[in-house]
């Protein structure tokens, strides 16, 4: 039979799961197994932190004590022994020189990952290269920070929040826990006692920074939970887009992600914030896999300012995830555009927060799930428009693709409209793939996941336009590589 | 080219195809007509390898391959082609970027390398001109929001592209008005070749005043009842199935 090769080379590929499944060997240094406040110190020391910001951990991690795990998300898992973790986990490296000192181990880390030749090239200091900025949180602290010295002419601040911390500490202290304070949720509290690192971000006023800022994000010690803390702050009239990837390495114990992502806009300033999230998802059976609790949040604090998060989310075992926007700033815009796909037995309760404070206020959403396998998928949103806030406009679209029949797909939206100026419009659909799209495919010599494939790419078509081009492609792959074994 | 034997084809544990032998050769073309029912379109269906067309009984083979062992796409690899009765819409997916998935996935299975962006707009520009398809409908989304000639017109300039060795056209000339008729017609006779072969599938002799059938059989309940030259089309418009067969 003459498509045997490429049967077997589709078999291996579905058998071979996950891609991204392998450990990297580098030492590392771990504080000690579990959560107290020795652990909290001990990670404040390995920062060098000022005092300020100990005490700052230490009364998270006292309200933290204090507060429940939340139960009202979709999403069911076994109970997390918090006690059971490795909160800090570090490669065992002193400050690098230069590039070249980089681990070449990590190196052939990100070439295994798939990063974009382009930004291998910058992290490797090729000239020449593009003016993609990548600054790669291996683990729990930052190795590698490049382009920094072109971003500081520009007068932009793109540093690890650690570094952040010793040296803009002022900048620090007047935005952090500003848009998701210290006890707005329980994973949320959990990261300010324990955040290990992650991004600050500060453009200044009138500056449009001259390139991308991207970060990957990649657990790589066994174990151990991954507590980024990301803060980017774009000043009047600025501008910048962000990119955060992130695969992790194959396990089989479950991995606590609990992220924080902070974004601020000022008057006229706007932030592009894209994700890319590809967490190990667990195997065919619902075995291992990333637990995902992040806050992302962002306030568009002046007027006229605007946020659009987009987002594809193919990873992870269970995600708990709604990038929201605070729009306070009179006219502001918050944007909201979402791909969440599941497979095998992921659980995803994705979607986002919209709240209207300010007149003139507009937000779009606009979220498509596909569910394949036995997984559940569920879009969570809430549209909220305050009394004092005139003329808001909302617009929700919620797609739902089913792939397979053992899955769900779940829609919950949530409006509180309290100034009757508003106008609201939502809008849902649920549809299981056509047989007659995939027959169509099949017959124009498409291989049945090349055809799912396509067809879902051709779903996501209005959130995909919304990624970075460099993005776009490898997420396109991504949903395709994620459905793989899905069909039959 | 295609040697179809004994055929017996069940959908949903109910026989349609009731026994039913053709054998097409290169250069061929054959009309297969016949009323709605008749078990025209599970035939093509079955010969492209839908799922649900259960072959209970009978082989069909394509150049000596045996074509019921082959997945959909193999057999679009083979050098099959089917054109739909009802083409499909695919949302978010532009036509240009499904022909070139389609043309690339086709070279793969031959083992021959992806053809360049250059090359592949030079070609789908040459074949969308000889069958008068606006630019501009390469961009638009497969099918969405075409017109029913539109539609059948997309489906020529996918033949064109592909190229196969053997068309099978499930009522492709349906729903059309006579400029697009004579435009789809002009396409399948520009695929008409020694090395090919095309199988119309068809209800009306009308389009094949543009085409001439080299065999035209008449199908009634599953079978092949009678074949003939192309005379047999006209003489079935003239006097309807009931008397002919």
């Amino acid at each position: 039979m003459a498509g045997t090769a490429e049967a077997q080379k589709q078999i291996s590929e579905i058998t071979g799961d996950y891609k991204y499944g392998f450990v990297t060997d580098i030492e590392s240094e771990r504080a000690p197994k579990g959560l107290s406040e020795e652990v909290v110190r001990f990670i404040s020391a390995k920062k060098n932190e000022p005092e300020w910001m100990l005490e700052w951990r230490l009364k998270a991690y006292a309200a933290w004590q204090k507060m429940e795990e939340p139960d009202w998300a979709r999403v069911s898992y076994p109970k997390i022994d918090y006690n059971d973790i490795y909160y800090y986990s570090a490669p065992k490296r002193k400050k690098l020189q230069s590039l070249d000192e980089v681990d070449p181990e990590l190196l052939a880390t990100y070439a295994k990952l798939g990063i974009p030749l382009e930004e291998q090239k910058v992290l490797a200091g090729v000239e020449g290269a593009p003016r993609v900025a990548v600054d790669a949180v291996f683990d729990s602290v930052s190795v590698a920070t490049t382009f920094r010295e072109e971003l500081k002419k520009a007068g932009v601040i793109f540093m690890s929040i650690s570094e952040a911390i010793r040296e803009y500490p002022d900048l620090v202290k007047k935005y952090l826990a500003t848009v998701v304070p210290v006890r707005d949720n329980y994973f949320a509290a959990l990261n300010c006692a324990v955040f290990s690192d992650g991004t600050f971000v500060y453009v200044p006023k009138g500056v449009r920074c001259p390139m991308e800022l991207s970060t990957y994000f990649r657990i790589n010690a066994e174990n151990t939970g991954q507590f980024e803390r990301t803060l980017i702050v774009a000043d009047e009239g600025s501008y910048v887009s962000y990119l955060e990837g992130c695969t992790a390495p194959m396990r089989d114990e479950n991995q606590l992600h609990a992220a924080v992502v902070e974004l601020v806009a000022l008057d006229d300033a706007e932030i592009k914030y894209s994700t890319v999230q590809n967490w190990y998802p667990g195997d065919k059976n619902g075995k291992g896999g990333i637990y995902n609790f992040v806050t992302k949040r962002a306030l568009c604090k002046g007027k006229n300012s605007k946020v659009s998060w987009t987002q594809v989310e193919t990873g992870s075992a269970v995600t708990w995830k709604y990038p929201s926007c605070v729009l306070q700033g009179e006219g502001s815009v918050g944007e909201f555009y979402s791909v969440a796909v599941t497979n095998n037995y992921q659980q995803a309760d994705t979607g986002t927060k919209m709240i209207h404070m300010g007149a003139n206020t507009r937000s779009t959403i606009i979220s498509k799930g596909i569910s394949a396998g036995k997984s559940q998928n569920t879009y969570r949103g809430l549209v909220k428009v305050l009394s004092g806030a005139d003329n808001v406009r909302n617009y929700t679209q919620c797609d739902s693709l089913l792939v397979s029949s053992e899955c769900g797909a779940h829609t919950v939206p949530y409006i509180e409209v309290r100034n009757p100026s508003a106008q609201i419009e939502h809008e849902a659909t649920t549809s299981k793939i056509s047989e007659d799209q995939l027959f169509y495919c099949r017959s124009r010599g498409l291989g049945e996941e090349e055809a799912v494939a396509m067809i879902v790419n051709g779903f996501c078509k209005e959130v995909m336009q919304h990624l970075p081009m460099e993005f776009a492609v490898e997420a396109q792959k991504l949903l395709g590589i994620s459905l793989e074994g899905s069909v039959g | 080219m295609l040697t179809i034997k004994d055929l017996h084809v069940a959908v949903a544990g109910k026989e349609i195809i009731k026994g039913l032998d053709l054998e097409i050769r290169p250069g061929e073309v054959h009309a297969i007509m016949g009323l709605n029912g008749a078990g025209k379109s599970t035939l093509a269906n079955t010969i492209a390898g839908r799922d649900d067309y259960e072959v209970t009984n009978g082989t069909i083979e394509f150049e000596g391959k045996d074509l019921l062992e082959l997945e959909p796409h193999e057999r679009v690899g083979e050098g099959l082609f089917l054109g739909f009765q009802y083409p499909v819409e695919i949302p978010g997916v532009s036509n240009l970027n499904f022909l070139r998935t389609a043309l690339n996935s086709v070279r793969r299975y031959r083992g021959l390398e992806d053809m360049s962006a250059a090359e592949f707009m030079k070609l789908v520009k040459v074949k969308a001109a000889a069958l008068q398809m606006d630019p501009e409908m390469l961009k638009r989304f497969v099918n969405v929001g075409f017109s029913g000639g539109e539609k059948k017109r997309n489906e020529m300039v996918q033949m064109a592209v592909l190229n196969p060795k053997l068309a099978v056209l499930d009522e492709t000339d349906s729903g059309l008005d006579i400029d697009a008729l004579k435009t789809v017609a002009e396409g399948i006779n520009a695929q008409r070749r020694d090395d090919t072969a095309i199988l119309l599938i068809t209800h009306y002799q009308r389009l094949l005043s543009y085409v001439q059938p080299d065999v035209v059989h008449v199908m009634i309940d599953g079978r092949i009842v009678k074949s003939g030259g192309k005379e047999l089309a006209l003489e079935l418009e003239e006097k309807g199935y009931a008397d002919v067969a």
